[in-house]
């Protein structure tokens, strides 16, 4: 190959070959099938093992209950004379006499309320308290301790204080479900980055739309994992709440079952239960990742 | 006009634990409408602080700030700052960023119709109008400094603030937006002060380089006029004497006159 030689000490760039650019034809894409198998697959991999062991347990309980003298029903026995609570959660017989779906609808009325109410005042409180450094020296020490109180030692002041059963009950879920808010998004507020505050200053927002255009979208990460932690944690006071007020909740149905010796409805009730706080849980969890998009994004 | 925007005898130290140190010293620099102006100082040496200074994010220790015969000592939107990290809101699009501050600058004064088309033109000039809708994640280093250009300018500011604006930028992009830069000051005709470390950049952009001596108590060490004219090539200038003379002057007064010395703290 023969380069054209360099004249002198001149700097010369010389262009490069003109070349015709091949065609290369690719392929035409093959539709995409809906491939059934591949789906199927799919499920059966993440359906499968739970439930396989799942039925081991259930054998297990059988084995070890089915004797005559055991003090727990065995999972057969709880089909014999619970299966209307399984089959059927929305019958209504009377006024005590109704479906666990109605029950829950209840007791979430009440967590609605509560858990509502404690992410709305929880928000603010955590905003104040990390925007301020005076605001988290007064109040942080006092949340924290605060905090370790357990859910239902609020009953006794609560129910004192509003003197009804139900609003007592909505206030043990908002003070049980109010700290986690608090504290994270606290947290979320004091690790707002400068360049954020920077602009809001540069532009003059006022309080308020910092708030809303800065603060809040900034903090959320965090707030949202507080929130599903409260949410968590109001699922767990409404069920003992509810045993001690009464009502037609979940919980008031496990201390009635009790009370009249049918422990079998009460494991109907039990899986009823932890059914629905893993929905909650994943509730939230799934508004968190919609809400949270753009910043995880980035 | 002479004497748009006055810094009379600024100073400024932090005090931390007790301990004062004095960052910046008697600063003295008159800045006429329209101008472009670079600070060029080692690392350290509180550029920064300064453009900070000017911007009202920080507050004076002594001295004043004069923006038209006015004392200015809080942060606003006429004297836009473009970060060094682009700063946009991730969770906006590229459209909203700019929506932002033009509501918040012109509601009032424009109509919706009118902010609309407020935020495309000022997209357009940093020809970022076909991402508007895209978020900050999904865009270049070098996109999403454009668009924090294109939302300080927005504001209309007396002043546009850039910090470092390019220093994050690989050489290309940064030649790139430094050639935009230069369209764009010749048809606003804004008056910008601009922090770099970069020789090249600020001899090409400026009409004038203030040096900083090192800190601490660093000031203004020298003030380079730039009598090239505009509008100006790159390409052109590469053997333009005037343009070696002013650059072997920044590089004299910045690696002779004042080596960057490591702090001993």
């Amino acid at each position: 190959m023969t380069l054209p030689s360099i004249k002198g000490d001149a700097i010369a760039a010389f262009p490069a070959e003109r070349q015709k650019a091949t065609v290369v034809t690719l392929p035409p894409a093959v539709p995409r099938r809906f491939d059934i198998i591949a789906l199927a697959t799919r499920l059966a991999q993440s359906i499968v093992p739970p439930l396989v062991v799942l039925l081991v347990l259930l054998a297990v309980w059988q084995v070890a209950f089915s004797g005559p003298g055991s003090s727990l029903p065995p999972p057969s026995e709880i089909w014999n004379e619970s299966s209307d609570l399984i089959l059927d959660p929305f019958f209504v017989n009377g006024t005590q006499d109704i479906g666990l779906g109605w029950r829950v609808i209840v007791s979430l009325e009440r967590v609605a309320i509560g858990f509502g109410l404690a992410a709305v005042a929880g928000v603010l409180l955590g905003a104040l308290v990390g925007q301020s450094v005076w605001m988290m020296r007064g109040l942080d020490p006092i949340f924290q301790v605060l905090r370790t109180v357990p859910p239902l030692a609020w009953l006794p002041i609560s129910l004192a204080a509003f003197m009804d059963s139900r609003p007592s009950a909505i206030f043990v879920i908002f003070i049980t479900a109010i700290w986690p808010v608090i504290i994270n998004t606290a947290a979320g507020v004091r690790n707002i980055p400068e360049d954020y505050r920077n602009v809001a200053r540069v532009l003059r927002l006022n309080q308020v739309e910092f708030f809303f255009k800065i603060m809040v979208p900034a903090a959320a990460p965090y707030i949202f994992s507080g929130l599903r932690i409260g949410v968590g944690l109001s699922w767990l006071a409404i069920v003992a709440a509810e045993m001690l007020t009464g009502g037609v909740g979940i919980g008031f149905f496990i201390w009635d079952a009790w009370n009249s010796s049918r422990l079998t409805d009460i494991i109907v009730a039990l899986v009823y239960i932890g059914l629905v706080g893993f929905l909650l849980d994943r509730l939230v969890g799934f508004v968190g990742v919609i809400v949270t998009r753009g910043p995880a994004a980035s | 006009m002479s004497g748009y925007l006055k810094l009379d005898y600024i100073g400024k130290s932090f005090s931390r634990g007790g301990k004062v140190s004095e960052v910046l010293r008697d600063i003295r620099l008159t800045i006429d409408e329209g101008e472009f102006v670079s600070i060029i100082g080692h690392s350290g040496c509180g550029k920064s602080t300064l453009l900070n200074l000017v911007a009202g994010l920080t507050p004076v220790s002594s001295g004043a700030v004069l923006l038209e015969n006015r004392e200015v000592n809080a942060p606003g939107p006429d004297r836009a700052v473009v970060f060094q990290n682009h700063s946009l809101l991730p969770w906006l699009s590229v459209y909203d960023n700019v929506a932002l501050a033009v509501t918040k600058v012109f509601r009032g004064r424009k109509s919706k119709a009118e902010r609309h088309a407020w935020i495309m033109e000022n997209l357009d000039l940093v020809q970022m109008a076909h991402a508007a809708d895209k978020r900050p994640g999904e865009i270049s280093g070098g996109m999403k400094q454009r668009v924090g250009i294109a939302r300080a300018l927005a504001m209309e500011p007396k002043i546009l603030l850039l910090d470092e604006p390019f220093g994050a930028l690989d050489a290309l992009t940064r030649a790139h937006l430094q050639d935009q830069m230069m369209e764009i000051h010749a048809r606003l005709g804004n008056t910008m002060i601009m922090i770099t470390h970069d020789v090249d950049e600020a001899v090409l952009l400026s009409d004038r380089i203030v040096m900083m001596t090192n800190g601490p108590a660093a000031t203004i060490g020298e003030v380079l006029t730039v009598p090239l004219p505009r509008p100006r090539e790159r390409l052109a200038l590469a053997s333009d004497r005037t343009y070696l003379r002013c650059r072997e002057a920044v590089l004299k007064f910045l690696y002779e006159r004042h080596r960057f010395v490591e702090a001993a703290a």
